[in-house]
């Protein structure tokens, strides 16, 4: 009887902390980002806007053309993004998803970087800076070097993650040395980053192009350093893609696995312990703000080398914010951060074809923004789907253990 | 204005903070309420601030019961309170300050400065306090910032001004300002509870004094009372915890420390050249009323604090260890439990298993090459949850879910698990049951008797008569005694008020 009743017990209390948890909430954080950009597609719809002036004698038209819109832009985006079923050819069908991989990979490297030093209790804002720094690094090998296929790349590679990283544990430095604030540090390196990287570029015994009229503007990356086709030429998809995928894999050895991630994540909870354990915190955070940096270095790479073309000073493509907003959805761990990359780079990979369908594309931005706000605050989530309040107990982790464990899961 | 309070109980979860209270404050008087840290003092003031609901009994002012729902309703009746940490804004002037909350307003809800101005000079010079109502709190000294938010109390008429351990940030010269202006608002007709540990400015300052101890008055004296026997009430008077112990087996001198002084976060000398040596297979209790330096000196053993002036030596073994980092200590062979688990013991976010290997990260059993050696990590945890009897539902569970003693019980089991030589012990029962101090005191006797040095950091009598070979008593930094450990309680608590034989 008793054993019924524990039973019973378990089974609304495995639920209540699935709704407690943090995938349902990510979920439906995504899910209300939607919504509210739809709002705004519908809001600056013409049609829906006019039928509006008639809303009383005939309240379907409003409907009707507010759900065209919505039904059009998100079509857009998902033809755009994954799958164009208009197409004439399967290998042009896929060709979206192929983008959204692109345009994801330097959002999942970058990210790992910023919510490595989440989870030390650090807050990097200058992602910019550090993936212009390494820009600025991998540029100079990439264009200035002459070296063999593939050994190029490979050091041009590495000389971005350096650079990265070098300013990345310069911040580190700064903090530990001085107290000073690492987001107050980080922001005004991205200016710094930012304006020496154009002034190199304008001086061409630095790194403008050979024959550029002027404009700060770099050198197309030699041949020899391009990150190879991961598809073939029919694919603009490149090498960028592994590299960020291995950059998920060392992320998570790093955090879940390595005795290095085990005391950054010691000082990230309780720096007073860690000290007492004998843990050089200042140290830590040097090492944190480089390695963070370091992760930042390998989308640098992909922004450098990822192209034909010679960088210019927007190459940085806004990565080094996004990456926040994608740690941030991610939740901080490897796979939660290739997920919210993927998302926000088929966000991305989709805006174009958005914009032909005349539906501004600032709208995913926004779509972008309201989501991580919705991360950002549990309670509301909560409160407005009335999930239960975070569980202290351990029903699911038993079930999961009774599952996956070996032999049954017996003692 | 009388103020009573009547059989406060006040219990968090299974915990009772205070326990059937009584106390009564007369007006005008200066009421001392005494107690070692954790007593349940602050607890206690916070239900006459409104700031806990009391389970059970109430509050009454000049006969009359009251009913606070909230600080506002406490400052309303008359009751000001100055917390241990200052509610002071940095960045706004004395007046700004004083004036929140309750600002003198003009026309259009335009902050009347001036008033408020003239409010503060009004009170500052009435008790000669000394205060510009323009200057701005962060360039103040911290001894003008209480008084400024004993002018905060004051402005708005309080009849009782609560002192939350007002001198644990003052410098001596600070805090004999503060006894004078204590004197003087008492003169005036303000009553004052004065909350604290130190015996000294109990006796220097109070009319009345209210012992209190685990939560339940334990007794009242009056400041004329010996200081001893003050003492001997705060640290307690219960029954003696028996521990079965063998003599002493004394080993070579592990510990050697000499000439050492040592600063604390005030850049006061917490300990003051101080020497003394352990020798293995003892335990040495360093005694004392708190704040007389121990906390400092076990922070300094381990590294955590520099020591002032090159004499300073410490020898672990023979070999000298008087710099080395945190980490370079704890691996030549020093054990820390440290006083506070949860701030400096523990990471409460960690599984027990986690937190078993928070000081043996780098290269250890724990370990393999860079990585976490999971399986060895599971294997010993299981071993240590059995063996340190850590009740909890697996050795996977978060440390926060468990209850102090079995905290407790974690930190212990990894200090006593690893090759230490001296094990530094400080308060390593607060806050834990009865059933784990027997527990946590064997365990520490059994270190003793496998020849291990043991240095005792306590405030606890008992715990210190019942496990200590010998008993330095601390005070002011210094050691002002070695005795046996049985000597008696009237003589221990002579030492800890620092009367010298």
């Amino acid at each position: 009887m008793s054993e019924i009743n524990k039973a019973d017990n378990t089974m609304p209390q495995v639920m209540r902390e699935i709704f407690s948890g943090g995938l349902v909430r990510t979920v439906i954080s995504i899910l209300l980002g939607f919504l509210v950009g739809a709002l705004f597609m519908i809001g600056s719809n013409k049609e829906f806007i006019e039928s509006l002036g008639y809303i009383f004698a005939r309240p379907g038209d409003a409907l009707g053309a507010a759900f065209a819109v919505v039904n059009e832009g998100y079509g857009a985006l998902f033809r755009g993004a994954i799958y164009n079923a208009d197409a004439e050819t399967f290998e042009k069908a896929i060709r979206p998803l192929t983008e959204t991989l692109r345009l994801g990979a330097p959002l999942i490297a970058a990210g790992l970087g910023i919510g490595l030093t989440f989870r030390v209790g650090l807050f990097n804002i200058g992602g910019t800076g550090q993936l212009i720094f390494g820009m600025i690094f991998a540029t100079f090998v990439a264009t200035r070097l002459e070296l063999p296929f593939v050994l190029h790349m490979v050091v041009a590679l590495i000389a971005g993650i350096v650079g990265a990283a070098l300013l990345g544990a310069f911040v580190g430095f700064l903090k530990a040395r001085t107290g000073a604030h690492e987001v107050i540090l980080t922001i005004m390196m991205n200016y710094i980053a930012l304006y020496f990287f154009t002034f190199l570029m304008r001086d061409p015994a630095l790194l403008q192009e050979t024959r550029a009229s002027g404009n700060p503007k770099a050198d197309a990356a030699a041949e020899t350093a391009l990150l190879p086709k991961l598809l073939g030429d029919n694919y603009s998809l490149h090498w960028g893609l592994i590299f960020a995928l291995l950059a998920v894999v060392v992320f998570w050895w790093l955090m879940e696995r390595s005795t290095i991630g085990y005391r950054l994540r010691m000082v990230g909870f309780n720096p007073d312990a860690a000290r007492a354990a004998g843990i050089n915190v200042e140290k830590t955070y040097i090492l944190a703000m480089a390695l963070s940096a370091g992760f930042v270095g390998v989308a640098a790479a992909n922004q450098t080398l990822g192209t034909a073309i010679g960088v210019t000073p927007s190459s940085h493509a806004n990565i080094g914010f996004d990456a926040i907003t994608v740690a941030l959805l991610g939740g901080s761990s490897g796979p939660g951060i290739l997920l919210a990359g993927l998302l926000f780079g088929a966000f991305k990979a989709g805006a174009p074809s958005m914009q032909v369908f005349g539906v501004s594309p600032e709208v995913l931005g926004i779509v972008q923004g309201a989501i991580v706000l919705f991360i950002a605050a549990p309670p509301l989530i909560r409160a407005i789907f009335r999930l239960p309040k975070p569980q202290t107990t351990n029903a699911l982790e038993a079930i999961r253990k009774r599952i996956f464990t070996r032999g049954g899961g017996s003692k | 204005m009388k103020l009573e309070l009547r059989g406060i109980t006040k219990r968090f979860g299974a915990v009772t903070a205070n326990e059937d209270i009584d106390l009564v404050i007369e007006p005008g008087e200066i009421h001392a309420l005494l107690g070692e840290n954790g007593a349940g003092k602050s607890t206690l003031m916070n239900v006459l601030y409104g700031l806990y609901t009391a389970d059970e009994g109430h509050i009454e002012i000049d006969g009359v019961k009251q009913n606070f729902s909230g600080p506002g309703d406490a400052m309303a009746a008359g009751i000001g309170m100055v917390h241990q940490h200052f509610m002071l804004i940095p960045v706004f002037t004395v007046a700004e300050n004083v004036a929140l909350g309750h600002e003198p307003t003009k026309a259009l809800g335009v902050i009347d400065l001036a008033e408020a101005k003239k409010q503060v000079l009004e009170i500052s010079e009435r008790f000669g306090f000394n205060i510009d109502p323009d200057a701005l709190i962060e360039d103040l000294p911290v001894g003008a910032q209480q008084r400024v938010e004993i002018i905060k109390a004051l402005s708005r008429d309080a009849k009782i001004l609560v002192l939350d351990e007002p001198t644990a940030v003052l410098t001596p010269q600070e805090t004999d300002e503060l006894m004078e202006i204590m004197r003087q608002l008492a003169k005036s007709g303000t009553s004052i509870v004065f909350i604290t540990h130190k015996l000294r400015e109990v006796k220097a300052v109070a009319d009345r004094i209210t012992v209190i101890r685990l939560g339940k008055v334990v007794g009242s004296a009056k400041p004329d009372a010996e200081t001893s026997e003050l003492a001997s009430l705060m640290v307690g008077r219960e029954v003696m915890l028996t521990v079965n112990k063998k003599p002493a087996a004394l080993g070579d001198v592990v510990l050697e420390v000499e000439h050492i002084t040592v600063l604390d976060d005030r850049s006061q000398k917490a300990v003051n050249d101080l020497s003394f040596e352990v020798r293995g297979g003892e335990i040495l209790a360093l005694a004392g009323v708190q704040g007389n330096g121990q906390t400092e000196l076990a922070e300094f053993l381990l590294g955590l604090r520099k020591p002032l002036g090159s004499k300073a030596k410490v020898n672990l073994n023979g070999k000298e260890i008087t710099n080395k980092s945190v980490r370079e200590v704890l691996e030549s062979g020093v054990g820390f439990i440290p006083e506070d688990r949860q701030t400096d013991g523990l990471v409460s976010e960690f599984t027990i298993a986690e937190n078993l290997m928070l000081n043996s990260s780098y290269k250890s059993r724990f370990t393999k090459g860079l990585n976490i050696n999971f399986a060895a990590r599971k294997r010993i945890a299981k071993e240590l949850v059995e063996q340190f009897d850590v009740r909890t539902p697996s050795s996977e569970t978060v440390a926060n879910k468990l209850s102090g003693g079995n905290q407790q019980k974690v930190v212990v089991a990894r200090e006593l698990s690893r090759e230490v030589s001296l094990l530094i012990a400080s308060q390593p029962t607060r806050g834990v049951d009865v059933g784990s101090i027997e527990f946590i005191h064997e365990q520490i006797i059994a270190e003793r008797d496998a020849g291990k040095a043991v240095i005792l950091i306590s405030s606890e009598l008992d715990e210190v008569l019942a496990l200590a070979d010998r008993i330095a008593v601390m005070y002011r930094g210094k050691i002002v005694g070695i005795v046996e450990p049985n000597t008696s309680r009237e003589d221990l608590g002579k030492l800890m008020a620092g009367v010298t034989a």
